[in-house]
């Protein structure tokens, strides 16, 4: 089970408090109307699915309802860092890629 | 080929089984295939069947990075069906449900398909209002299918609890009688086998490092065995198809999930059909061993890691304890995870790509392995002729931008 940190409560909880919901940072069209069929179908269904770090939204259902973000590596499933919507990861695929250490071994949260 | 037949085994038997030919050979890469499928497990090689059995394409590699048949061929839960409710989808599991039932004739490999019936339960007015539509369409499309009412349910599967006294009582069911299961490793075997004797190179041990191109066209696929030329390349790799689509230049609209299943201790026969419940979330069916298989839903992050979580197997269990309470003390044997590339529209996506003469046949998710002859069949008529098949073409990667969805989300009688 997956032991994840919800950076609203601010406390280590159990993977079943918590829902996946996804990639996270997918932005909405700011003029969803002018938008291309290309463009909508990007938008709403196509998403990284990457072998590696993910970031990604979760709920924290049973908590405190609130979405936050986690970065997590999708092989070995270790969450390396959550944070709340609107900021920004601290551990990317690229800033370790430029660290040259390997995937799995990352900053924790 | 060394023809299977009960005078054979007599044969072998006098000299102890131990002159028995390989199945396969295990050849080394020519430089250049008219078709490279990406991917040995029961698609692709049915796909590589086809092409070299019925469309006379002869010059095949299935290019696989371990073993025949070692992804989610050797993980699912074996179920065969086509209950499904939209003409679209209908029509492509009904086509494979067709090949099913000649199909260990045709391959002189027994894999073991057993049409034992596939029951799904309804536990609520809405379920039973789904399951007399879906059995209607079903009807229509020819696909044979029947609703039941609890009696009938109670009386056809006798240790399933279709007491008042239950958190959500059974109200009914739809059957298909041609609905069962089959071997799943066997059929991997079966097609490998066959298509190795078609003259089909199976190249075990070959990882696609990336896709060589010219002009927006594909011409052949980088190995950790070196570069193999193609006119044209099918990719059929499942969990890991938004990796070579990444790979290949585009993105695809699949997410990666794990999907569990778990196998008991080995009983005495106790379950003589598939039952599956949507509204409680779990299937089970009993093996010829003996052991219970059970499964359920994904987990719901995304996943390469071939396992999941427990919480996901303790609901899954607590469904099936739900519908059988005699079974609340077996214990379990073994489980396991494997990845599956799940659609917005739980739908697959026989395709081509933005790349030319790449084509791909993934998005199979939770339910790919029923599909497994007639996805082969389509997708080597797509490959050997350059245009999608008829029963293939609705299943356009373009559907996400058209808005064409095929929506199987609970319609296809089971939740994704």
């Amino acid at each position: 089970m997956l032991h994840i940190f919800c950076p609203h409560c601010g406390e280590l909880r159990g993977e079943e408090e918590f829902a996946p919901a996804g990639q996270a940072h997918i932005p909405r069209p700011l003029d969803p109307a002018a938008c291309t069929d290309e463009e909508w179908g990007d938008y709403l269904f196509f998403r990284d699915n990457p072998r590696g770090l993910h970031h990604e939204l979760w709920l924290h259902a049973a908590g405190c309802r609130k979405y936050f973000n986690a970065t997590r590596h999708t092989i070995s499933y270790e969450i390396l860092e959550t944070y709340k919507i609107g900021e920004k990861p601290d551990v990317t695929a690229e800033a370790q890629a430029s660290e040259k250490k390997p995937l799995a071994q990352g900053a924790t949260a | 080929m060394q023809r299977y037949s009960g005078f054979g085994l007599f044969k072998h038997s006098l000299s102890h089984h131990e002159n028995w030919q390989r199945m396969w050979r295990n050849p080394t890469p020519k430089p250049v295939y008219d078709v490279v499928i990406v991917g040995g497990g029961g698609h692709g090689l049915a796909t590589a069947y086809y092409l070299a059995k019925t469309f006379g394409v002869k010059n095949v590699a299935v290019v696989e990075k371990g073993w025949l048949g070692g992804g989610n061929t050797a993980r699912n839960t074996t179920i065969v069906r086509s209950n499904y409710l939209w003409d679209e989808s209908a029509h492509l599991y009904e086509h494979a449900m067709k090949l099913w039932e000649g199909l260990s004739r045709d391959l002189n490999y027994n894999v073991m398909y057993s049409p034992r019936g596939v029951y799904n339960l309804c536990h609520t007015l809405q379920d039973m209002r789904d399951a007399e539509r879906r059995v209607s369409a079903n009807r229509l499309n020819g696909i044979d299918g029947e609703l039941l009412d609890a009696a009938q349910v109670a009386a056809e599967i006798p240790y399933l609890d279709c007491s008042k006294g239950t958190r959500y009582p059974v109200m009914g069911a739809t059957i298909q009688r041609r609905g069962g299961v089959a071997r799943h490793d066997a059929v991997a075997w079966g097609y490998a086998r066959a298509a190795d004797a078609a003259g089909v190179d199976l190249l075990q041990q070959t990882e696609v490092t990336g896709f060589r191109k010219e002009n927006g066209a594909v011409i052949g696929v980088e190995t950790n065995r070196g570069f193999i030329g193609a006119r044209r390349v099918g990719v059929v790799t499942a969990g890991n198809s938004g990796h070579m689509a990444r790979l290949a230049g585009f993105r695809l609209p699949i997410e990666s999930h794990p999907l569990q299943a778990l196998v008991s201790e080995p009983l005495k026969p106790i379950i003589d059909s598939v039952i599956m419940s949507n509204a409680v979330h779990g299937y089970i069916s009993q093996s010829d061993k003996g052991d219970l298989v059970i499964g359920a839903g994904i987990d719901g992050y995304v996943g390469y890691g071939q396992r999941g979580s427990y919480p996901t197997i303790e609901h899954t269990l607590q469904a099936i304890v739900e519908m059988f309470p005699i079974l609340s003390r077996v214990r379990m044997n073994r489980q396991w995870g494997g990845i599956v590339d799940t659609t917005p529209d739980a739908c697959p996506i026989i395709s081509r790509t933005p790349v030319q003469n790449l084509f791909f046949n993934c998005g199979w998710g939770t339910g790919g392995f029923k599909a497994t002859p007639g996805s082969g069949h389509v997708f080597a008529a797509s490959l050997a002729t350059g245009q999608m098949h008829a029963l293939a073409a609705p299943f356009s990667i373009d559907r996400f931008y058209s808005g064409a969805l095929i929506d199987e989300h609970g319609a296809a009688a089971v939740a994704h």
